[in-house]
C-alpha cells in the first residue's frame, strides 16, 4: 500500500487527509472532507484514512462504504422512527380491547375505523412491531452500527495516540479557535500553560511549542454506547429463542393446587386466598377525587400463595411435595423462586364455591325449612341424607349451564352458572320428586311436587389470573443498556479540549479545537490567558 | 390534612405568580447593551424571583407528596406541573453557564403555559391506582420529566434563533412555518382562555347518549360544539350541541375532548387574528426587533448543551427506568404501547438530530428546526397520546 510522505518527515497510510504527525493538509486529498472548499479544517478524526474513503473497487468495498455512511445511519434511524409511528395510528392487534364486537383483526379495523381502518390492516399495520420488515430496518441499523464503528475506531485510535505538540503552522491557523499576536516572551507562554495545566489540561511540549489536552476518553464515548446497542439488539434476537425465554399463564382458584405451566411438572402452586383492596370512599386526603369520579378504586391485587417443588420427576398421585417459598403476589411486586417470576395479572370472580339449599313443603307459606344441606360445587356429593328421613339425590350437575340447540350442557367445566336436576326422596315413598334449578330458575317437572327446595346461600371465591416468567436475556439487556448510558454520558457530559501553543519566531499563535461546547473551551482561554498580552482567539467560523 | 393540600394549592399559585412577574423584569434586560450581562441589575432581579418562585413550586410538590401520601406525579395536572417545573428548573442552571437573559423572557412563558394547561384538568388529589403504586413511578416519571424540561430549553432557545434568523423582509416558506409554531402557542393559550371563562362562569352542559344499548351521561363544562353520537341534553338553558362526535374519534370521553378542542382552536384563532391586527406584521417580525443584542453563536451553543444533557436523561427515564418498572408491574419491560413507541421515537429523533449535527454539520438554523421538532414530539406524547390514543398510560 502506498504511503504518503509529509514534508514533517511522516509516512501516512493512503487515503490520509491531514498528516497524522504535523497535521498539514496533504495535497490531492483535501476534497474527502470537503477542506479544499473551506478555510477551517474538517477535524472529524483529525483527518485520518478510513477505510470506507480508501477502499472502493469490490463489492465489499462498496457495501461497507454504504452502511460506514452517517448519512445512511440516519435515514435508517428516521425509517426506523416513522415505520414505529405508523404503529400507533390505530391500536396494534394486541391491544385490540377484549369487549369489541370482534377481535378478528380482518373484521376489527373495518368496523372501527372505516375505510382508513381496512388499509390499515391490508398494509400489515395492526402488527408492526412484529412484522419482517420493521425487524430487517432494525437488522440494518444493527449491521450499520458495527461497521460505522469498525470503519471509525483505527482512524479515531490513530488520530488520538498521535498528538504532537508541533503542528504544520497551516493546521494551526486554519483551526476554528485562532489568534496571532507578536512580540511574547517565553514567561508569558509559561504562564498560560501552568493556568491550564491547573484546569486539569495535559500538557505536552516540543521545540517550545506547547499542546495541552483534557477529556480525550470523552471520544471513545459514541463506540462505547453504539456497543451497549448492539448488545441491546443481540438480546433482543437471543430473545426469540424458546430455550432463554418463557412465557406461560395459569389460573388458580383459591383453595386449589396446580402445577405452574413451563416448569416441567416440578413446581406447583397453592392459592390461598386473592385479595382485592380498595380506597376507603371516607378516606379524607381523595373524598374529592372518589366523588368525582363516583367508582371504587382498587388499592391491591394481591394472591397469597404457596409453591412446592416435586420430590420425583415422574408426577403421579402419590409425589410427595416439598415446600419452596410461601409468600405474595401484588401487583408491582412479583415473587420470584428459582428461575422463575410470577405476576399477578388478573382474577376472575364469577365463580360459585358451594351453593346451600332448603326444603320445604310447597304449601307451607312460612316456607319453613325442612332441613338444609350444601354443595360443594368443585366436588358435588352425589346424595344426602336430611332430617325426617329426606334424602336428595344429585341426579345432574351442570357447572356452567347454557341451554341451546344441542341441549342443556355445560360450557366449561367451573361452576359459573351451575344448574342441577335434585330427586327428592321423602320419606317412605319410592317414586322421587324431580326438580330443576338453576340461577334465576325453578322448575317443577312434572307439576305434582309436594316438596319444593330453594337456595338460601352461596359462597363464591375468586380466580387469580398470573403470569409465569423466565428470562435469561434481562441481564444482557441490562449490561447493554448499562454500557449505553456510560457511553453517552462518557460522550456527553465530557468533551475533548485542545489547545496548541505554537511558537513562530518572536510570536505565538494560539489554536483551539472541541468536539462540542465550544463556549467552555472560550471561557478557559479566557481565563488561562488573563493579565498577558496574548490576543483572544477569534471564533473563525462565526466570522464565515 | 386538608390545610396542607390548601397550602400546597397556595404555593403552586405563588409560584405562578413568581414566574409572570420575573418574565416582566426578564423583558426590562432586553434593553441592556451587554450581550452576556453580569452586571444587569434587572438581571439579577429577575433570576432571584424565578428562584424564589422555584422555591414555592418546590414547595407545592413536597407539601403535596406529605398531604397525598404518594408523589404527585400521578395524573395529567400533577405531570405537567412537574413539566413545568423542570423547565424552570433547567432555565435556572442553565441561566449560571452562560448568563443569557433573553432565554427567561421565552423560557418562563413556556413553564407559565404548560403549568396554566395542567390546571385545565382535575386537580384535587387522588388515590393511587394499584399499578401505579410502585417507587419507581417517582423515579420514570421525574427523570423523564426533567429530561423533558432540560429538552423544553433547546425548543426556546431554537425557537429565539429562528425569531432572530429567520429573513422577515419577505414572506417565505420560514417565515410561514415559524409563524405556525407561534400560532399553536396561541392555540394552548387559547385552550387556558376557553377553559378558565366558562370554568368560572360555572358553565355546565349534560348529555345523554346510548352506547352498546345502555344510556351514558357525559358532562361538557364548555358548550357542546361537537355532542356525543344521537346524545340528547338534559341541561336546561345550555346550548344544544351543532354536530355528532364522528365515530372514529375514540377513547374515553372523546366528544368532550374533541368539543374542547375546537374551542382552543376557535379561541387561539381569535387571539392569534387580534394580534396579527394590532401589530399589523407577522409575529415573529414584531418580536424580532427585540433580539437585536441576542448572539445566535450562543444560542445555537445552548440548544446543543440542553439536548446533550437531556438526551442521557430521557435515555435513562424514559427507556431505562421505564423498562425496568414495565418489567417489574406489567411482567414485559418493553409492549410497543403508544406511548412508549413514541418515547421511542422522541430518542430516535434526538439521536438522529446528534448525528446530523456531530457528523454532517447540521448547525444553527438547522439544529434550531430540529430542536422545535424535538419539543413537539414531546408534547404530542404528553397530550395527544395521552388524551386520544388510548393505552396504558392514558390516565387523564
Ligand atoms: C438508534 C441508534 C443510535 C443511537 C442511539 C446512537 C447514538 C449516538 C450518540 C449518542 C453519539 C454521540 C453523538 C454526540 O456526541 O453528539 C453517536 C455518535 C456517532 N454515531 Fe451513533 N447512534 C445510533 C446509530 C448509529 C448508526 C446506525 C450509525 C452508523 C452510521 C452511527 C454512527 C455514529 C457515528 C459515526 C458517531 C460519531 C462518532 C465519533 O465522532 O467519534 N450511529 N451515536
Amino acid at each position: 500500500m502506498g504511503k504518503l510522505k509529509c514534508e514533517c518527515g511522516h509516512f501516512n497510510p493512503t487515503g490520509t487527509i491531514l498528516c497524522e504527525a504535523c497535521g498539514k493538509p496533504i495535497e490531492g486529498n483535501q476534497h474527502l472532507d470537503g477542506n479544499d472548499k473551506k478555510k477551517l479544517l474538517n477535524m472529524r478524526y483529525d483527518g485520518s484514512a478510513r477505510r470506507s474513503i480508501t477502499h472502493n473497487q469490490s463489492i465489499i468495498d462498496k457495501i461497507w462504504r454504504f452502511f460506514s455512511s452517517v448519512k445512511v445511519g440516519v435515514w435508517l434511524i428516521v425509517i426506523a422512527l416513522v415505520a414505529s409511528a405508523l404503529g400507533t395510528i390505530f391500536p396494534q392487534e394486541m391491544y385490540i380491547p377484549p369487549n369489541a364486537p370482534s377481535r378478528d383483526p380482518a373484521i376489527y379495523y373495518e368496523a372501527q375505523y372505516g375505510i382508513l381502518g381496512k388499509i390499515y390492516y391490508q398494509l400489515g399495520l395492526h402488527n408492526v412491531y412484529s412484522s419482517w420488515w420493521y425487524m430487517l430496518i432494525l437488522a440494518l441499523l444493527g449491521v450499520s452500527l458495527v461497521i460505522c464503528s469498525i470503519d471509525r475506531f483505527v482512524p479515531l485510535y490513530r488520530a488520538l495516540k498521535m498528538q504532537k505538540p508541533k503542528r504544520h503552522e497551516s493546521f494551526i491557523s486554519r483551526q476554528r479557535f485562532y489568534s496571532k499576536t507578536d512580540h511574547i516572551s517565553d514567561e508569558e507562554i509559561q504562564q498560560v500553560v501552568k493556568r491550564l495545566q491547573a484546569k486539569k489540561y495535559k500538557i505536552k511540549s516540543e521545540d517550545g511549542h506547547y499542546f495541552a489536552e483534557k477529556g480525550r476518553f470523552s471520544r471513545w464515548g459514541p463506540y462505547v454506547n453504539h456497543i451497549g446497542l448492539i448488545i441491546i439488539l443481540l438480546a433482543a434476537l437471543l430473545r426469540q429463542t424458546s430455550f432463554m425465554y418463557l412465557d406461560e399463564y395459569v389460573w388458580v382458584r383459591e383453595g386449589e393446587l396446580t402445577v405452574i405451566p413451563g416448569t416441567k411438572n416440578e413446581f406447583f402452586i397453592e392459592n390461598k386466598q386473592f385479595i382485592i383492596e380498595t380506597y376507603d370512599e371516607n378516606d379524607e386526603r381523595f373524598k374529592e377525587a372518589l366523588e368525582r369520579t363516583g367508582g371504587e378504586v382498587v388499592k391491591n391485587y394481591q394472591t397469597d400463595v404457596v409453591i412446592y417443588r416435586a420430590k420425583d420427576s415422574v408426577v403421579d398421585s402419590d409425589t410427595t411435595l416439598e415446600k419452596v417459598v410461601e409468600g405474595e403476589i401484588r401487583m408491582n411486586h412479583p415473587l420470584k423462586f428459582a428461575s422463575y417470576t410470577l405476576y399477578q395479572s388478573g382474577f376472575q370472580s364469577n365463580e360459585f364455591t358451594s351453593m346451600s339449599f332448603k326444603l320445604y313443603e310447597i304449601n307451607d307459606a312460612d316456607e319453613q325449612a325442612i332441613d338444609v344441606f350444601t354443595v360443594d360445587l368443585m366436588d358435588p356429593l352425589p346424595e344426602y341424607e336430611l332430617d325426617n328421613g329426606f334424602r336428595v339425590e344429585l341426579d345432574q350437575y351442570f357447572p356452567d349451564y347454557i341451554l341451546d340447540d344441542e341441549g342443556p350442557r355445560s360450557e366449561t367445566m367451573y361452576p359459573r352458572n351451575p344448574a342441577f336436576v335434585f330427586k327428592v326422596f321423602p320419606p317412605d315413598q319410592e317414586k322421587p320428586e324431580i326438580s330443576f334449578l338453576s340461577i334465576g330458575q325453578n322448575i317443577d317437572a312434572t307439576g305434582e311436587n309436594n316438596y319444593k327446595l330453594g337456595l338460601v346461600d352461596f359462597n363464591t371465591h375468586y380466580v387469580s389470573g398470573l403470569t409465569v416468567r423466565r428470562d435469561y436475556t434481562l441481564p444482557l439487556f441490562g449490561l447493554g443498556a448499562a454500557i449505553f448510558m456510560i457511553g453517552v454520558i462518557q460522550g456527553m457530559y465530557w468533551q475533548h479540549r485542545r489547545v496548541w501553543l505554537h511558537r513562530k519566531g518572536e510570536s505565538l499563535l494560539l489554536a483551539a479545537h472541541t468536539n462540542k461546547n465550544w463556549f467552555g473551551l472560550k471561557k478557559d482561554i479566557t481565563e488561562a490567558i488573563e493579565d498577558t498580552k496574548i490576543n483572544m482567539v477569534i471564533d473563525q467560523e462565526e466570522l464565515n | 390534612m386538608g390545610n396542607l393540600a390548601t397550602v400546597s394549592t397556595i404555593m403552586l399559585y405563588t409560584a405562578f405568580a413568581l414566574y409572570s412577574i420575573a418574565t416582566v423584569i426578564f423583558g426590562v434586560t432586553i434593553k441592556d447593551k451587554d450581550k452576556r450581562s453580569k452586571k444587569s441589575l434587572s438581571g439579577i432581579i429577575a433570576i432571584s424571583v424565578t428562584i424564589i418562585g422555584f422555591i414555592a413550586q418546590l414547595s407545592y410538590f413536597i407539601t403535596r407528596w406529605i398531604a397525598a401520601g404518594h408523589p404527585p406525579l400521578s395524573n395529567l395536572f400533577e405531570f405537567m406541573t412537574f413539566l413545568g417545573m423542570s423547565i424552570v428548573l433547567a432555565f435556572i442552571i442553565l441561566y449560571f453557564i452562560y448568563r443569557v437573559n433573553v432565554l427567561g423572557l421565552f423560557a418562563l412563558p413556556i413553564a407559565l403555559i404548560i403549568i396554566a394547561y395542567a390546571m385545565m384538568f382535575p386537580t384535587e388529589i387522588s388515590p393511587l391506582v394499584a399499578s401505579l403504586r410502585s417507587p419507581w413511578l417517582f423515579f420514570h416519571v421525574s427523570t423523564v420529566s426533567l429530561a423533558q424540561g432540560v429538552l423544553g430549553i433547546s425548543f426556546v432557545t431554537g425557537l429565539i434563533y429562528l425569531i432572530k434568523k429567520v429573513d422577515q423582509t419577505n414572506k417565505s416558506k420560514k417565515t410561514r412555518w415559524l409563524e405556525v409554531i407561534i400560532y399553536i402557542l396561541f392555540i394552548f393559550i387559547g385552550f387556558i382562555v376557553s377553559t378558565m371563562s366558562f370554568k368560572l362562569a360555572n358553565y355546565e352542559a349534560t348529555f345523554e347518549f346510548p352506547v352498546d344499548g345502555r344510556t351514558s351521561t357525559i358532562t361538557y363544562q364548555l358548550p357542546a360544539i361537537a355532542g356525543p353520537e344521537n346524545g340528547q341534553l338534559i341541561t336546561e338553558g345550555a346550548m344544544d350541541s351543532w354536530f355528532d362526535t364522528p365515530k372514529w374519534f375514540q377513547g374515553q370521553d372523546a366528544p368532550r375532548k374533541l368539543n374542547t378542542l375546537i374551542w382552543s382552536l376557535i379561541t387561539g384563532t381569535i387571539l392569534y387574528v387580534l394580534a396579527r391586527l394590532i401589530l399589523r406584521k407577522r409575529i415573529g417580525a414584531a418580536i424580532q426587533p427585540a433580539l437585536k443584542n441576542v448572539n445566535l453563536d450562543l444560542l445555537d451553543e445552548i440548544t446543543y448543551r440542553s439536548i446533550a444533557i437531556g438526551f442521557p436523561l430521557f435515555t435513562l427515564g424514559g427507556l431505562i427506568f421505564a423498562a425496568i418498572w414495565a418489567q417489574i408491574a406489567w411482567d414485559r419491560f418493553w409492549g410497543w404501547d403508544p406511548k412508549e413507541v413514541w418515547a421511542l421515537i422522541t430518542w430516535f429523533f434526538y439521536a438522529a438530530f446528534l448525528h446530523l449535527r456531530l457528523s454532517r454539520g447540521w448547525h444553527g438554523e438547522q439544529s434550531a428546526w430540529l430542536a422545535v421538532i424535538g419539543f413537539a414530539i414531546i408534547m404530542f406524547n404528553l397530550i395527544v397520546v395521552n388524551l386520544v390514543l388510548a393505552g396504558l398510560h392514558s390516565y387523564a
